[in-house]
């Protein structure tokens, strides 16, 4: 942190914001300034250090806040007025909250003399926001705001990361005050646990040598420690299967025989068989979500389980833990290898051999696959392919909600952290574009790509305008199936093929034209629109669109509106009940077992 | 279903008993009562919140307090090991022809009265839930005309304070 480069500390309350974020080193900041929060844009115009980007809609800069942070690492900010500027934030800010997102919010409010009297833009954002963020703080006193930014900021990014709002009254950002940067934070009830219990971690290692099938399952919390490298020297010593989780995708490369890719709902055979067969959960920094689990009564009925979090209150909350370990997954992972590999010297290991031939089975019998629409319509699942054979490893891929996204991490092969970014607990459609764009200016030599559905990408794509804009070059594969693909797919299955309100004219149909035409819609905000149709065009409509580099790109892939996203467990059933396509459970030979 | 009685020590800011409370009622736990007030340190609150959960969830319900940023400290004082109190204030419909026995009953559970007139007498108790449970129920049959209760508050027996005490900090019980 750097310290205050001016003499001078007399400054306002809304100056001392600015300095607050130049010392804690943010460089850029989504927002749209209003009435409450105007006198902190004043001073913000003039800092060299804090880039503002200008976005169209506050859920936008929420979510890019969002991507900033998961692309880079660092906390993302956002910025908003009072009122309807912050409940407008309140989307991305659960969102950040179920995933465990570093974001800090800055939302303006009525002065501190309006607060209570249903003034003009008055909403209560604290108390709104009270269940969705880590912590929040109504600033009182602009002398106050150095200590609080840095409280916002130190929670956001440590223990398990979190959104932290900073509510501001107008009259706090206009007194005047002095700046003063602390040179600690002072919060007596926020200690988190970093360091994993010796005993504990030792327990682990034992169990660990005892176990014949076991599985490490893991999860984001991976990723927010930076602990992928340990984790590979971890998975290669115990020789056991890996299993990454939806938000920890990337987390261990898809090309290393032990990963078995995604367990879950949308998981593939052989990671969810695992899973039920396994007599050990090796669960780093994973929270035993309901979509990785199942029914959670069946859910890896034969296993014990070793659950690492930093987290306390996940430990044990949906499925009890044989051995608990609190602590960071970085010092955890280290720790649980050194604990392993002294147990291996002293010739304690155990045999995976015919664990492997099982799980081998599962995986040469049930691929990950698709079949070409029967009415020979583009299958949306061989674009997604080969965007990622394209674009490549280094890419940075940004889903929305829905089949594409269920797609986009089964069909693309991950191999380095922080290139896969999606909405993972809270299931924000409307996610894509506005997190791509943040991703982009976190990592601006990157290749940006956010795949998102017809549906998601209309309720935020007013956010290519602020790419165009601002030199945010960002490229948009919509997967345009003319309709909401994930809740058709249920109706299909479900609801007697009686297609409810899913359908939503985005496709030309020889009655209809598409609306909106999304070729028409990227060029009318800024961007380059490409169409693709047919198979044929597919690679080179990629191609074409990552010659691209000075304008953002949208392309419009017209696909099937059958196609389904496999293997599934049907919401509220076992893992046990999970079919591998449509009517085909799969056989298992029991005696392997 | 069990009660359990948990003293939680919480930085006095703005806001704390909301968080608290809304953390109850998100999380789908039962508070059977919860009392707050000022202690010896003016930057510190003390709760009392007595909940009615199996002890699964009571690990959750400590683990989530102490995710609160402001909350500091969280212990559970065992029934037979604290002192608690709540305060009882009841006015008992006392024409003259009952006045005696509702003074005998005040008498007999050591309540003080403290307003007369003509048609009433509000008593003012202090003890246990058990105990106030057992003056509400001599006093209903004589006509309870209105009634207010506070939480409990306790506090563990023995030298020590709460301040030295072995939290229940989620980190300590799960390792």
């Amino acid at each position: 942190m750097s310290t205050d480069p001016i003499d001078d500390t007399s400054c306002t309350g809304a100056q001392s914001i600015v300095r607050s974020l130049e010392a804690v080193g943010a460089d850029v900041v989504f927002g749209i300034p209003g009435g409450a929060i105007l006198p902190l844009y004043d001073p913000l115009f003039d800092s060299t250090a804090v880039r503002h980007v200008l976005v169209r809609h506050e859920q936008g800069a929420g979510h890019a806040a969002e991507g900033y942070a998961q692309a880079t690492g660092r906390v993302g900010v956002c910025m908003a007025t009072s009122g309807p500027g912050a409940t407008n934030l309140v989307t991305p800010i659960a969102d950040a909250h179920m995933d465990s997102v570093p974001i800090v919010a800055i939302t303006g409010q009525v002065p501190s003399a309006s607060i209570g009297s249903d003034a003009f833009q008055e909403a209560d954002i604290c108390g709104i926001t009270m269940p969705i963020t880590k912590h929040n703080f109504l600033v009182t006193d602009a002398a106050d705001i150095p200590s609080t930014i840095a409280a916002a900021f130190h929670l956001a990014a440590t223990g398990r990361p979190g959104p932290v709002l900073v509510d501001v009254p107008k009259d706090v950002l206009q007194a005047r005050t002095t700046f003063s940067w602390p040179a600690r934070v002072d919060l007596p009830g926020y200690r988190p646990n970093l360091r994993p219990h010796g005993k504990q971690v030792r327990e682990a290692a034992t169990v660990i040598t005892q176990a014949k099938r076991p599985v490490l399952y893991v999860g984001g919390g991976v990723l927010k420690a930076h602990a992928t490298q340990e984790l590979a020297k971890l998975a290669e010593l115990t020789g056991a299967p890996v299993v990454t989780t939806l938000m920890a995708r990337g987390a261990f490369p898809d090309s290393h025989p032990q990963n078995l890719k995604m367990p879950g709902m949308h998981g593939n055979v052989a990671a969810v068989t695992a899973l039920q067969r396994s007599d050990l959960l090796i669960c780093l920094g994973a929270r035993f979500d309901d979509r990785v689990t199942g029914k959670l009564s069946t859910f890896a009925p034969g296993a014990k389980v070793i659950h690492a979090d930093i987290d306390p209150a996940e430990i044990s909350k949906n499925r009890v833990a044989d051995v608990p370990i609190v602590g960071d997954c970085k010092e955890t992972i280290s720790a649980l290898y050194d604990a392993l590999a002294a147990d291996h010297a002293a010739g304690r290991k155990a045999d995976l051999t015919g664990w492997w031939r099982q799980l081998d089975g599962y995986r040469e019998t049930y691929p990950l696959g698709y079949e070409w629409p029967e009415d020979g319509e583009l299958a949306p699942q061989y674009v997604i392919e080969r965007l990622g054979a394209i674009a490549g490893p280094d890419a940075i891929y940004v889903a929305g909600v829905g089949q594409h996204q269920m797609w986009a991490a089964q069909f693309i092969n991950y191999e380095r952290p922080y290139t896969w970014l999606n909405s993972g607990g809270l299931g924000t459609m409307g996610y894509a574009v506005p997190a791509a764009m943040g991703a982009k200016v976190g990592r601006p030599e990157a290749t940006v790509w956010a795949i998102d559905g017809d549906g998601c990408f209309q309720m935020t794509n007013q956010e290519l305008a602020t790419c165009a804009i601002e030199g945010i070059p960002i490229k948009v594969a919509v997967i345009n199936n003319g309709n909401l693909g994930m809740v058709r797919q249920w109706q299909t299955l479900f609801y007697d093929g009686r297609y409810s309100n899913t359908g939503l004219g985005t496709l030309q149909t020889a009655q209809t034209r598409r609306i909106p035409d999304f070729v028409l819609l990227a060029e009318a905000l800024g961007c380059v629109g490409l169409r693709c149709e047919t198979k044929a065009d597919v690679d080179m409509t990629i191609e074409k669109a990552m010659a691209v580099n000075d304008a953002p790109v949208v392309v419009d892939f017209c696909v099937g509106q059958d196609a389904q996203v496999w293997p599934m467990v049907p919401a509220g059933t076992s893992n046990d009940e999970i079919l591998a396509a449509r009517d085909v459970r799969p056989v298992f030979d029991e005696s392997q077992v | 279903m069990s009660r359990h009685t948990l003293s939680v020590l919480v930085e006095n800011k703005p806001g704390v008993l909301a968080r608290v409370s809304a953390l109850f009622s998100r999380r789908g736990f039962n508070i059977d009562s919860l009392a707050v007030g000022p202690t010896e340190n003016a930057d510190l609150s003390r709760m009392t919140i007595v909940v009615d959960v199996a002890s699964q969830p009571l690990e959750q319900v400590t683990k989530q307090l102490n995710k609160l940023i402001n909350v500091i400290k969280i212990v559970e004082l065992d029934d037979a090991a604290a002192v608690q109190r709540e305060l009882l204030l009841v006015k008992v419909a006392a024409p003259l022809a009952d006045r005696a026995v509702v003074l005998q009953t005040a008498e007999l559970f050591r309540a003080r009265i403290v307003d007369v007139n003509a048609d009433s007498v509000t008593l003012e108790a202090t003890g246990t839930p058990a105990k106030l449970d057992a003056l509400l129920e001599v006093l209903t049959p004589l006509g309870i005309k209105e009634m207010a209760q506070s939480g409990v508050v306790a506090m563990a027996r023995g030298p020590r304070s709460i301040a030295g005490a072995g939290s229940l900090r989620a980190v300590d019980r799960a390792s």
